[in-house]
């Protein structure tokens, strides 16, 4: 094998996968990307029933409510809310007032169904989208909601 | 004061680091050589004031100097002692110092052990070195100041982030942190050799070890997060595709290539652009997961707070150290002459495909984890990219690589015999084909996702490909007598070759029977109640509150019986620390060979009972002894005779036969 032949070898196998990668790529990428919603986007947009998609926002003061392994909460952008359902336990840092992003659908019944709460390690911690969705609604100061 | 001294050291540093990278490399470039042999004195003097910095640090977080922020802020008296010395790294600031130590270490290595390295490759090397080191320190200095003074002082301290208070997560960053900062060493000879204008087998031989020992800490690092991200969050996975974990795996995947591609260039003297390409890429990736962790720009579940000015800082960072090596790269890549030529079907030939589907396989991993921030940036839209894009475009592209996996090492060098070597696996496909048939047939079809079949059949090629070579290496068949000889006289590195390949084969029998046969169940429990999980029946017999060190604690305890006897009793905890005040869940899990029984106990229901979480995760051990089999595997290799005699001199390397 010649060095040109070698130097061919090397780019076909390179476009190849590139090719198969990229192929892989665009047939996936339509149906596995999560697109997040602010509770104000919710109540103003349709939004189109069993598209996961995730939300994000505080957990609305006084909202959670527990029935055995059926737990209920509102999410707030501090103008809008949307009410959530979620079936199992809840991450540790979970509670009222804080930053939540929740990954779910919105099913038959036009409730909204959360089959992941995402865990933070850390309650400090304020999801970007978060953030950005309370500074959209105007609730965001100073690095903080209002 | 101590606290100062570490400051100061810390600035001292800064100075010699800043020399070491001036210096030298005018030296080499002029072949100067008292100012090439600057570098030398250089990175000790250096290693030794970044110790003197940490040690202060440690110094304070042992003594618990609440007059430091960064102690008050993340320490507290009644820590455990071992949690007060992880607490020096469970913080941006103390982890950073602790980046920075790990490669002064590196640096310091390369003077100590490198006595026959070439002068110029050396010098160059602890200047590139030096450069990192420049651009790290200023960081630390300018942004995160571990050594910042708080005036009056807390009584005590707000203490570890509770998550974090666990033996697995205290030894997981130093892994992580020695497996990313050790592909600093490829990156610096990288750089080096091509301010050289030369890569040949002897640079191959110098930078193989190294790059090892990093793949080594950082294979241990990913699967001492994934044991502990399994073992503590209560979730009961272990991989999330999550943006922080793939930051730490696609630094593993180009240092996977770059180990293999050095060995071709070591062996055969081909394929050196592409290995300098991978060690570039290998530590991009690094400063990249630096990066995105750090910064927080991607909502992901393992994120901490953050800041953006420090994002900003790392991002300048990787924007230098990348885009100029790739510049240089570009100009001098090249000149480098192409060595050894090779067929298509040849050991090189299979390595390279290897190569190739292993780095395509980063760039998808790069282009779902970058992806939400293009699409930001572009105003299409808050995204965020999950598991099913991870599984739908990186795992098939895995496929075929572990398919020739198996055949590649039975292959000769520069051109190989694929029928013969097909005829030796006749009896290995045939079982392959066993074991899937047997797969499906358990699983009748629909009990299981169609996958699962390729899955174990993948695992059994490969495992008994492996073992197959193996067996032809000591001719276990056609000569049992001479066994014992031949098994000590198999080099370590070809042992470690068997060991990691025979462990990535049990690693995917874990993967692909976790993610196939999961089975969960989520209720609310009354005491005395039972559920049936997998054959096994849980019951919940009580719930106590016990104290610990620096928390109190709600422990269920559950009752497992399999077949009418009781066989064990399992204790799941939630837990409340006093400081911070947060809760954390300690799941309950007995492992066994078919997999674990996994028990978490929840919040009371105000109408009685617990609400519980029951799964079985077929094989999980498995996985964890797939990830230890590629360690020890990378640790017999690295004990290869030929790497601690180190490399060869230049003139000697030549001499190998092409």
């Amino acid at each position: 094998m010649t060095r040109k032949q070698r130097r061919l070898y090397f780019v076909l196998l390179g476009m190849l996968a590139l090719g198969a990668a990229v192929a892989l790529v665009l047939s996936a990428i339509s149906d596995s990307l999560v697109y997040f919603y602010s509770p104000t986007d919710i109540t103003t947009q349709r939004i189109p029933e069993g598209r996961r998609m995730r939300v994000g926002g505080l957990v609305e003061q006084g909202s959670v409510t527990k029935d055995g392994k059926l737990v209920a909460f509102r999410i707030t952008d501090l103008t809008n809310t949307v009410p959530v359902a979620y079936t199992g336990i809840l991450p540790d840092l979970f509670r009222e007032g804080q930053g939540v992003v929740v990954e779910g659908r919105v099913e038959t019944d036009g409730q909204f169904h959360a089959s992941e709460v995402l865990a933070k390690h850390d309650e400090k911690y304020m999801p970007k989208e978060v953030a950005d969705a309370l500074k959209k609604s105007g609730q965001w100061n100073d690095g903080k909601p209002k | 004061m101590i606290a100062e001294i570490g400051h100061f050291a810390l600035v001292l540093a800064l100075c010699v680091a800043l020399v070491q990278a001036v210096v030298p490399l005018v030296g080499a470039k002029r072949g100067l050589t008292n100012w090439m042999a600057v570098a030398g004195p250089a990175s000790a003097l250096q290693f030794l004031f970044i110790v003197m910095a940490f040690g202060a640090l440690m110094h304070a977080y042992v003594t618990s100097d609440f007059s430091l922020v960064n102690v008050a802020s993340n320490s507290h008296t009644e820590k455990p002692m071992l949690y007060k010395v992880a607490g020096v790294w469970g913080n941006h600031e103390g982890s950073l110092l602790l980046w920075v130590t790990i490669l002064a270490v590196f640096g310091f290595a390369v003077t100590l052990f490198g006595g026959n390295l070439p002068p110029g490759l050396k010098s160059r090397a602890l200047a590139v070195q030096a450069m990192i080191a420049v651009g790290f320190l200023s960081f630390i200095l300018l942004t995160s100041n571990p050594f910042a003074r708080l005036d009056p002082p807390p009584m005590d301290g707000n203490g570890l982030n509770p998550i974090l208070q666990d033996p697995g997560l205290a030894f997981h960053p130093p892994m992580l942190y020695l497996g990313y900062v050790g592909f600093s060493m490829a990156f610096s000879f990288a750089i080096a050799a091509l301010l050289e204008g030369r890569v040949d087998a002897a640079w191959a031989r110098w930078v193989r070890p190294w790059t090892l020992a990093a793949w080594i800490f950082l294979t241990c690092g990913i699967v001492l997060g994934s044991w502990w991200a399994y073992y503590t969050l209560g979730w009961g996975g272990w991989w999330y595709w999550d943006p922080v974990e793939n930051a730490s795996f696609m630094p593993w995947l180009a240092g996977t290539a770059l180990l293999h591609s050095a060995v071709v260039v070591e062996k055969r003297d081909a394929l050196k652009s592409w290995t300098i390409l991978l060690a570039i890429v290998a530590f991009g990736f690094s400063l990249l997961g630096t990066f995105l962790v750090r910064s927080g720009v991607l909502t992901s579940v393992h994120a901490f707070a953050t800041d953006p000015a420090r994002g900003a800082f790392v991002l300048l960072l990787l924007v230098l150290a990348v885009g100029g090596s790739l510049t240089l790269y570009a100009l001098r890549a090249p000149a480098m002459k192409m060595g050894g030529l090779f067929s298509p079907i040849s050991r090189e030939g299979s390595l390279l495909l290897n190569n190739v589907l292993m780095a395509t396989g980063a760039a998808t991993v790069l282009l779902g984890t970058l992806y939400p921030l293009i699409a930001d940036a572009l105003n299409l839209g808050k995204v965020s990219v999950g598991p099913p894009f991870f599984n739908a475009v990186f795992l098939p592209l895995m496929v075929p690589m572990v398919v020739v996996m198996a055949v590649a090492p039975m292959l000769s060098w520069k051109r190989g015999d694929v029928a013969g070597i097909l005829g030796r696996l006749k009896l290995v496909a045939g079982l392959t084909l066993a074991v899937a048939l047997l797969v499906w047939f358990l699983q009748g079809g629909s009990a299981g996702p169609w996958w699962s079949i390729g899955g174990f059949a993948l695992a059994t090629w490969l495992g008994l490909g492996t073992l197959t070579d193996f067996a032809q290496r000591i001719r276990l068949f056609a000569d049992p007598a001479g066994v014992p000889v031949r098994l000590r006289l198999l080099p370590n590195s070809a042992w470690g070759m068997i060991l990691a390949h025979f462990g990535l084969a049990v690693f995917i029998v874990g993967l692909t029977a976790s993610s196939a046969w999961t089975t969960e169940h989520i209720q609310t429990q009354q005491i005395g109640e039972s559920v049936d999980v997998a054959g096994y029946s849980v019951t919940l017999t009580g719930v106590e509150t016990v104290p610990g060190p620096n928390y109190s604690a709600s422990r269920a305890t559950f009752e497992i019986a399999k077949g009418g006897s009781v066989i064990a009793h399992m204790q799941p905890e939630k837990r409340t620390y006093r400081m911070p005040p947060r809760p954390t869940t300690t799941a309950a899990i007995r492992s066994g060979i078919t997999g674990d029984l996994y028990v978490v106990i929840g919040d009371a229901d105000p109408k009685g009972g617990y609400v519980t979480r029951l799964y079985f995760n077929p094989c999980i051990p498995w996985l964890w002894a797939g990830g230890a089999l590629l360690v020890l595997g990378g640790l017999v290799s690295l004990s290869d005779r030929r790497h601690r005699i180190g490399a060869p001199a230049r003139a000697a390397a030549r001499k190998v036969p092409a």
